[in-house]
């Protein structure tokens, strides 16, 4: 197996502390003449904090794997695909790739509004990387998968939602490079799309391209990796099989015992604050009796007036396999003002089987056009495990879910 | 086949990405194989101006017509200020015609990395192309709004010097001048978001450092200063292309090329050194 990329110690750090980077020209002009030596000796700034994203990583990658990246928010997945495809550079360390490489971090990088659906996909072809004779080659391949044949010549300002994103994918969706960079492109559109880019991606991998895929969603990991890599603090923490990988994420990421709270942030728009899962209205706790109700119990902070805010929560099995998504899109006001809130989710018995799961909940606005859903907190909360103490269940059901439905058996004359 | 032998080239190509700060060859090759997305978007950018037709050669030439006109009532009629026997509204235009081509590009493209942060933020390609492919946008004015000069012309039967051919040259510095201005700015402009409001202060104050207005032989012993300014020469020169009403001074014109070459170098290097951060805090 021929190797096709290759990372050696990569680092990536970012200064929080000190002064931050963004600024007005003002402040600067008027910090030098405030303190004139600080400039010139800006290099031994003790208080300079750094964040490092990436804390020496190295790996290697052969051609052909689809390589999953997992692990919580900020455990550097995204600034590392963001250095492999050179966004941003890396602050020490090295990596080689073989081949030609795209990214595909967001769906429509570079669509314009007023131009039509031709141009765009010319211009959308070209900022990923394609030259114009492949985009040519490719043209009407791309126009079928998209399906917008008739409004090829109107302004995608124009197109639904729908329209705008099958277009943005199917553009992607016909790169031919050797090395693939993904990152959770699959979670926008609906389910039907969804399924039909998990299809695309899906033969993309089939084909012996060699493709790096980051989500959070670890069904969609198990389905298409072959091998996954677990980042933690900038670390790599495990590196093999996918099902072990997951195993491994969400035990060591998920030890809290049926509680988790959140220091504040006010830089963000909304933030899960607390979190509890607890049999009716006990103590919370990591293991759950099925045959009483289990309740999950949601606190939120809004810090800006936002409107069309959702909350959700998802239970997923530690296979990864999504048992139950739950919103509050149904009874949500048009606007949210700021302040505190709380959401209750209660199952009733006998709803999910004994197995173990982990909790995620968030935050998000789905923006008009559809395209990215803006998301303002997500917390991968906690594993629990749910049993049956009554063990009403436990001798004949083994599926996902647990109600108790007999079989009604009659002798037949 | 060809399609297939540059595909084999590329599976071979290794890239490298470690730290690294500056200028390199491999810069160039890198730019030249992103040379497509350059085309496509200063086309992006030229279409989406022009896209509302009307709208879009109107304001190209309004700009300057508008000036032209009021420069023409207080500074030609009212103030009396010589403009080497040419009407004084040719010669304000054929001014700030090249004015306004080196005053918007450097405007436009000072904001295109912003402008542009979701690409910069999700792809990579050279960081270059996008303050360098934004103004072209401005040659594409300046021709529209050339025009008029054209139909000018014409009304006061003011006659075309044969050296007008040679007015590419000057565009080319001027251009270069521009990039070289906007590469500068547009790198300073992500890391220090008030440089929105200097800009426009900045050509504001150096019109009048500018023999725009007026000829620079009313500058007397002050000569030197208009020197000082690349835009000056380049002025001077396109004025005298296109009226031929008197010689080219060469000096002055020598002056401003060298300028220009050290202005682009200089916003180039800074540009490089800096690229690096874009994505960061953008």
């Amino acid at each position: 197996m021929k190797t096709v990329i290759e990372a050696r110690n990569l680092y990536k750090s970012y200064d929080i502390g000190g002064k931050v980077k963004i600024g007005v020209l003002r402040d600067t002009i008027i910090d030098t003449f405030k303190y004139p030596y600080r400039l010139l000796f800006k290099k031994f700034n003790k208080d300079k904090i750094t964040y490092k994203a990436l804390n020496g990583i190295s790996f290697k990658v052969n051609q052909g794997e689809v390589l999953g990246l997992i692990g919580k928010n900020g455990a550097g997945k995204s600034t590392l695909l963001k250095v492999l495809s050179k966004i941003t550079e890396p602050s020490g360390g090295e990596v080689r790739l073989r081949g030609r490489v795209s990214s595909l971090i967001e769906v429509g990088t570079g669509f314009h509004l007023e131009l039509t659906g031709r141009e765009n996909i010319y211009l959308n072809g070209a900022i990923l990387g394609m030259r114009k004779k492949e985009i040519e080659l490719k043209f009407d391949q791309i126009v079928e998968f998209s399906g917008i044949k008739n409004y090829l010549d109107v302004p995608v300002k124009r197109y639904s939602s729908g329209m705008y994103v099958r277009l943005a994918f199917a553009v992607a969706a016909h790169l031919d490079t050797d090395i693939l960079l993904v990152d959770e492109v699959l979670s926008v559109g609906d389910a039907d799309f969804q399924q039909k880019s998990l299809g695309k991606v899906k033969d993309i991998a089939e084909s012996g391209r060699t493709i790096i895929f980051v989500s959070h969603n670890m069904g969609v990991i198990s389905q298409l990796c072959t091998r996954c890599i677990v980042l933690s603090k900038g670390k790599i923490i495990f590196d093999g099989k996918t099902n072990e990988a997951i195993a491994n994420y969400l035990s060591k990421e998920y030890e809290y015992f049926g509680s988790r709270i959140v220091k504040k942030d006010n830089k963000k728009i909304m933030q899960i604050r607390k979190v509890t899962i607890s049999n009716s209205n006990k103590t919370p706790s990591g293991v759950l009796n099925i045959s009483e109700p289990i309740k999950i119990n949601i606190v939120f902070d809004v810090n800006k007036v936002v409107s069309g805010s959702v909350i959700y929560a998802n239970i997923n099995s530690v296979e990864g396999v999504l048992i139950l998504k739950s919103t509050d899109s149904l009874n949500i006001p048009k606007t949210r003002y700021k302040g505190k809130y709380r959401s209750v989710l209660e199952l009733p018995p006998y709803l999910i089987n004994s197995g173990k799961y982990f909790l995620s909940l968030g935050c998000e606005v789905p923006q008009k056009n559809n395209i990215k859903v803006e998301e303002f907190d997500h917390l991968d909360a906690f594993q629990f495990e749910c049993v049956d103490k009554s063990k009403a269940i436990d001798e004949y059901g083994s599926g996902i879910i647990a109600p108790i439905y007999q079989l009604n058996t009659q002798k037949l004359k | 086949m060809d399609l297939n032998n540059g595909a084999n080239n590329e599976s071979k190509r290794i890239t490298v990405i470690k730290p690294k700060a500056g200028l390199s060859l491999t810069d160039l090759t890198e730019l030249w194989r992103y040379r497509e997305l350059f085309y496509i978007l200063a086309a992006r950018d030229i279409k989406v101006r022009y896209k509302q037709t009307v709208f879009g050669s109107l304001w190209a030439i309004a700009q300057p017509l508008l000036t032209m006109a009021i420069f023409s009532f207080f500074f030609g009629k009212l103030a009396q200020i010589p403009s080497e026997g040419i009407p004084y509204p040719i010669f304000s235009y054929s001014g700030l015609l090249l004015w306004m081509f080196f005053n918007n590009a450097v405007n436009i493209a000072s904001s295109s990395l912003l402008n542009d942060a979701r690409l910069i933020s999700k792809v990579y390609f050279p960081r270059l192309i996008l303050p360098i492919a934004t103004t072209f946008v401005s040659i594409v004015d300046y021709f529209v709004a050339g025009s008029i000069l054209i139909l000018m012309m014409f009304f006061y039967k003011v006659t075309f010097h044969p050296m007008i051919l040679l007015v590419p040259i000057i565009l080319f510095f001027t251009w270069m001048l521009s990039a070289g201005l906007s590469l500068f700015f547009s790198a300073l402009y992500i890391r220090y978001r008030d440089i929105k409001y200097v800009i426009p202060f900045f050509f504001q104050l150096l019109i009048f450092m500018t023999p725009v207005i007026y000829p620079i032989s009313v500058s007397g012993r002050f000569k030197w200063l208009l020197q000082l300014n690349p835009m000056s020469g380049l002025i001077e020169a396109h004025r005298v292309l296109i009226l031929g009403n008197y010689p080219i001074d060469w000096r002055i014109l020598l002056i401003s090329i060298v300028f220009t070459i050290i202005i682009f170098i200089s916003g180039l290097l800074y540009f490089k050194r800096v690229e690096r951060y874009f994505a960061d805090i953008i």
